[in-house]
């Protein structure tokens, strides 16, 4: 955290200077490590049997927060008698298609329930993109929705003690992740496990809590989503959801991660995490809610309708009316996997002409750099939207493959648009950050040239393109020239950002009120009198006011700071805050009071917005057959979920399972400890030549790549380098790509300090200096030494920047989880040679020689299900 | 004989003159949170326009900086350093490696706007001056380029900015001013504003060293022994210094002399001395010439 978010870690200092115990677990020690009061070295790629130690701890010692767990939980609820563990089935849950390598998830379901409902529209399933999986919340606000689930239908047992309770599973499912095992498959001593279980649980009940706090490499891994997973559900047995100085908290690798997935630019969601309409859905606006909300719909999304109406309404205006649904089939529809890897590939398979890049720079930034590029090769029509002339906009000219002569300049054939990109001090708008918090951002001079804004460069594309089409009578044109495309300008000519947070907002369109802002989305109607484009956001312009511009000193408010932005949903800081009080209402202690109800006002009250309605008494029972937030009763603090409880065991919505299990990385110099099964079955592979895996585990020719690798940022550095490289002041301080690695790996393979060293998987070889540096421990894994090498990923070859190098990210293969379809970036196998790489076509040639030594092919690593044992 | 400057405590802007001084200014830069990020390098650097040092890797933990110099007035020094715990039962360490216990030292270190500045009192062109806030500034549209200020450092802080003739300043003396506008301006330093942490504090020296007196204090009673304050005796051979740290080892450890001494300090005595001397010659020859 301090490596890439040291202006957040201030609070973290902050805190330690209080008294709070820091313990960072990485494999390396970074900058975090030096500050915190335990580091614990950690196989990458072993998280989750960490994790699992750390439950089957808080299980076996009976640590848990047992009234929390009880009634905030779904601990108590059974599951069907059809459900089996892992430990019946070799690593498997029950419900596994070998031939599809999916799981039919019916049997993980509540007893008595016919259909949990759990991530959005039932037959959409959970494909989230990559980036929303990289905003971390994406994936989590979909699996929001469902069918209410009263408690007079589910079978309950709140002794906890019936053998199908969630809890007695979570138990013998994690029976085995012992000390012993932690320390077998993650190379950390039990002494140091057990005291990170002691301080964890030391520090958590009534009176304190415990945060966890990751960065977006926890998703990076073909088990990503479980990793998170594995830590909810440490915190809801610890009670620490919804409290203060609780919760999980994802750090992000941009300024607005959160406004990119909030207001996506993804392709399966639309703004406020309404997924987008599909070719497989009913048709038309009604067969789009039904497939989302029953009858019965529980909590907040049983004004879906209100949401989607209302967002019709700020795309079309009067254009949209009950009538024509609302404008509804205007909307794309998707048909499959849209997300950046599989458009990447399409474009490889001349699928796709034309892309556009904003921000990102894939030929460095996304893994397996080569396919990035050559992929890119293929296009018609390219448009770079950057500060500088990044990699990806020059890899025609000087990419890697120019030098192998794998590309010819004179033989691609896409055209290359380079638009200069205004930055945030050139223009006014607003950050979302990881709390959901929007800051907004004035401008402070103009941007210098041709840059622009994004808003600037869309409104004008928008506008050219309406203009293009203003004749058409093409049906398909339909849509573009009916969009309201009418914002403001400012003398500068400049879009007026401000019109376009009050559209956000929403607005009420008809009656006394028409013309002024939404306060609240419970204000938003389906029958077309409000528009809004973004449900969740609707409030940060109430009372004509731009909320997200409030900058009120900390000191000069309450300490949960309501005037410091704006956070969504209705400014409230934290959600599920309702679980700050016990079920009778009172706080848990009084050093974490936070909401609470107030018996004489018969209202919750609170440091914050409370996350409840707020006359509904703790007592309420919800009644029979009802259903919206009616259907919520009095102690269930998970409002979005569809019993209102944390989930524990996760009946319906994840593809790889209910609860997290320990399957070993696409590429591990070691098998599976835990399970017969070595990596996720369920985990997204491609069988193609431009995309080989290394063998894995004890596969034969798995001892060429002995090495585990994981790639990350440092602080010097923003991400892929457009935004650093080309700056003086920051190249200066980390001028050059090198690997980490230990005394011990250095002498085991030559490696000189200082020198370079050639770095090798099945996709390509790079070259890194090296940094030979006792911060990098070897471990000790199942009485095998295992080395670890880190490589930051900044660095990427081109002639624009002022420092450029290999990247990193070229090492690694696509592999992606089956939940959210995030790349596994962080832990893979690998050999290091001491010396630079060979050049042009050598260096082809060293990587085909390691190819044919391990004898990789397009099925390596990639059999989903392993060979039972005796069979191979 | 007792010179003025040895007067400790003393605001050094005074004794140059300044009526009216407001309280010297300084920083205090507590190591012991710094975390490293070299946003007080940066932000220096944008602030002051000090061009790029250099884009060479150094191989040194993650310090490419090198050390402070014309062009480079912030330094974050990066040491890895083992520390010496017992072993466990079969000589390896609790962390399952060969390697002992670990730590790694990250501080910001600066020009320490010495009491007693060798630099400005070497100075002949009146280039470096005791600004009103008590701190060392260069003029650089006075500065000569002579040089002598260079040696003159017993912190190695001030050097000579190389580069091509087109360059800002090439060959004149530069080093921290202390943001010498910006507190002028009633701002803080780039520094100190930009430090996430507030490992760099900025403020009224005696405040400052109460507050790092309170810390060291803080840290001692947490058991971390080896912690101590650098630059904050005003008795040592510096005057005490403008920039104190926080340090959580021996100065040697960061590259900081242990004790620094001005180097003018014994230039009175050697006029004294040279002056009996050129007395005794005089009185010699004239005694010579005497006896003719």
């Amino acid at each position: 955290m301090a490596e890439c978010h040291p202006v957040g870690f201030q609070w973290v200092m902050e805190a330690k200077k209080r008294g709070a115990k820091i313990i960072h677990i990485d494999p390396r020690f970074t900058r975090t490590s030096a500050v915190a009061d335990q580091h614990v070295p950690i196989r990458a790629g072993s998280d989750i049997a960490f994790l699992g130690g750390i439950i089957n701890y808080i299980l076996e010692s009976e640590k848990y927060f047992k009234e929390y767990v009880v009634n905030y939980t779904n601990a108590a609820t059974i599951i069907r008698n059809e459900f089996k563990d892992t430990d019946d089935l070799d690593g498997l849950f029950s419900g596994y298609d070998p031939v599809t390598s999916q799981y039919d998830t019916e049997s993980w379901g509540y007893r008595g329930i016919t259909e949990v409902a759990a991530a959005g529209p039932k037959n959409q399933g959970t494909k989230v993109s990559a980036e929303s999986a990289q905003a971390g919340q994406g994936a989590a606000q979909r699996s929001r929705q469902g069918s209410a689930i009263h408690e007079h239908e589910l079978h309950r047992d709140e002794t906890l003690k019936d053998p199908n309770t969630v809890f007695q599973i979570l138990k013998r499912h994690y029976a085995r992740y012992t000390p012993e095992m932690v320390e077998r498959v993650c190379g950390v001593p039990q002494k140091e496990f057990l005291e990170v279980c002691r301080a964890v649980t030391e520090n958590s009940g009534r009176d304190k809590t415990t945060a966890w706090v990751y960065s977006v490499g926890w998703t990076h891994h073909s088990v990503g989503v479980q990793y998170i997973r594995g830590a909810a559900i440490i915190q809801l047995l610890l009670g620490n959801m919804g409290r203060p100085g609780g919760g999980i908290l994802a750090l992000r690798g941009h300024a607005s991660i959160q406004g990119s997935t909030d207001i996506p630019t993804l392709f399966d969601i639309l703004p406020g995490y309404l997924p987008m309409p599909s070719v497989d859905l009913p048709k038309g606006l009604r067969g789009y809610i039904d497939s989302m909300v029953t009858t019965e719909q529980k909590g907040f999304w049983s004004n879906t309708e209100g949401y989607m109406v209302s967002l019709l309404k700020a795309y079309w205006g009067e254009k949209a009316t009950s009538e024509n649904d609302f404008c509804f089939d205007y909307l794309p529809k998707i048909s499959g996997d849209h997300g950046t890897y599989q458009t990447v590939l399409d474009m490889m398979d001349d699928k796709v002409e034309g892309y556009m890049i904003m921000g990102e720079n894939p030929a460095v930034g996304s893994s397996n750099g080569k396919l990035q590029r050559m992929a890119m090769a293929h296009l018609k029509w390219l448009v770079v939207r950057d500060f500088q002339l990044i990699e990806s906009a020059t890899f025609w000219k000087d990419g890697p493959e120019i030098a192998t002569g794998e590309l010819k300049t004179d033989e691609i054939g896409t055209e290359v648009f380079f638009f200069p990109a205004a930055n945030h001090v050139e223009k006014d708008g607003s950050f979302t950050q990881t709390q959901r918090m929007l800051q907004w951002h004035h401008k402070a001079i103009d941007p210098p040239g041709d840059c622009q804004s994004e808003l600037h460069f869309f409104f004008n594309l928008g506008k050219k393109i309406k203009s293009i089409l203003a004749d058409s009578t093409l049906e398909r044109d339909k849509p573009i020239q009916d969009l309201t495309w009418d914002y403001p300008t400012l003398d500068s000519g400049e879009p007026d950002a401000e019109a376009v947070l009050k559209e956000i907002n929403g607005t009420y369109l008809t009656g006394e009120k028409a013309g002024q802002p939404l306060d609240s989305y419970t204000d938003m109607k389906p029958n077309g009198s409000t528009s809004g484009g973004c449900w969740i956001y609707t409030g940060v312009y109430a009372d004509n006011i731009n909320h997200a511009a409030k900058r009120k000193s900390g000191s000069d408010q309450s300490w949960v700071a309501p005037d410091w932005g704006w956070v969504w949903p209705a400014n409230r800081r934290i959600l599920y805050n309702r679980a700050s009080a016990d079920p009778q209402g009172k706080p848990w202690s009084e050093k974490k009071a936070y909401v609470w109800w107030d018996s004489k006002a018969k209202k919750w009250t609170g440091h914050d917005v409370p996350d409840f309605e707020l006359t509904k008494a703790p007592t309420y029972k919800a009644p029979k057959g009802s259903r919206g937030p009616e259907a919520l009763s009095g102690n269930d603090p998970f409002i979005m979920q569809s019993d209102g409880k944390g989930w524990l065991f996760v009946p319906a919505g994840l593809k790889d399972g209910p609860l997290p299990a320990h399957y070993e990385p696409q590429e591990s110099p070691v098998s599976n400890a835990v399970y017969p099964q070595q990596a996720n079955p369920t985990r997204q592979v491609y069988k193609r030549d431009d995309n080989l895996s290394n063998p894995s585990g004890h596969d034969k020719g798995s001892e060429v790549f002995p090495y585990v690798f994981t790639t990350y940022r440092l602080t010097e550095h923003h991400t892929a380098g457009g935004m650093s490289r080309f700056l003086p002041y920051l190249s200066e301080l980390q001028p050059e790509f090198f690997c980490e690695v230990s005394p011990e790996l250095a002498e085991e393979r030559g490696l000189r300090p200082n020198g370079w060293a050639t770095i090798i998987t099945a996709r390509t070889a790079i070259e890194a200096r090296v940094l030979i540096t006792e911060r990098i421990k070897p471990l000790k894994v199942g009485g095998k030494v295992i080395h670890q090498i880190g490589l930051p990923y900044h660095w990427g070859v081109g002639g624009e920047a002022l420092v450029s190098g290999d990247s990193a990210n070229d090492l690694l293969g696509l592999t992606l989880d089956p939940n959210v379809h995030i790349q596994e970036a962080k832990a893979s196998s690998c050999d290091i040679q001491p010396g630079r790489r060979p050049v042009g076509t050598a260096l082809l040639k060293l990587v085909e020689q390691y190819r044919q030594r391990a004898g990789i092919t397009v099925n390596t690593s990639n059999q989903l299900l392993s060979p039972k044992k005796g069979e191979s | 004989m007792k010179l003025q400057f040895r007067e400790p405590g003393i605001n050094p802007a005074v004794l140059s003159g300044w009526e009216d001084a407001p309280p010297r200014k300084g920083f205090f830069t507590d190591t012991s949170i710094c975390i490293g990020c070299k946003a007080c390098e940066v932000a220096c650097k944008e602030w002051n326009h000090v061009p790029e040092d250099g884009l060479e890797w150094l191989g040194t933990s993650y310090d490419n900086t090198g050390s402070l110099g014309a062009s480079t007035w912030r330094h974050v020094a990066f040491i890895e350093q083992p520390i010496a715990k017992p072993a466990s039962e079969n000589g390896i360490a609790s962390n399952g490696s060969a390697n002992p216990d670990f730590r790694w030292l990250m501080s910001s270190d600066v020009c320490k706007h010495c009491t007693e500045a060798g630099c400005l009192d070497v100075c002949p062109t009146g280039a470096l001056f005791r600004t009103e806030f008590g701190t060392v500034v260069v003029q650089d549209d006075i500065c000569n380029g002579c040089g002598y200020c260079v040696p003159a450092c017993p912190f190695g802080v001030i050097d000579r900015r190389d580069g091509s003739d087109s360059a800002k300043n090439v060959g004149i003396a530069q080093k921290c001013t202390l943001c010498y506008d910006r507190i002028g301006a009633g701002m803080t330093p780039a520094c100190a504003q930009a430090c996430p942490t507030e490992s760099i504090q900025f403020g009224d020296l005696d405040e400052l060293r109460v507050r790092a007196q309170e810390r060291i204090e803080l840290l001692h009673q947490q058991g971390n022994k080896s912690a101590r304050l650098y630059g904050e005796d005003p008795n040592d051979g510096i005057g005490g210094a403008g920039a104190i740290f926080l340090l959580l080892d021996e100065p040697e450890v960061y590259g900081l002399p242990p004790n620094p001494v001005v180097t003018t300090r014994d230039l009175p005595e050697m006029w004294k001395r040279a002056g009996a001397a050129a007395l005794a010659l005089i009185v010699g020859l004239a005694a010579a010439s005497l006896k003719r």
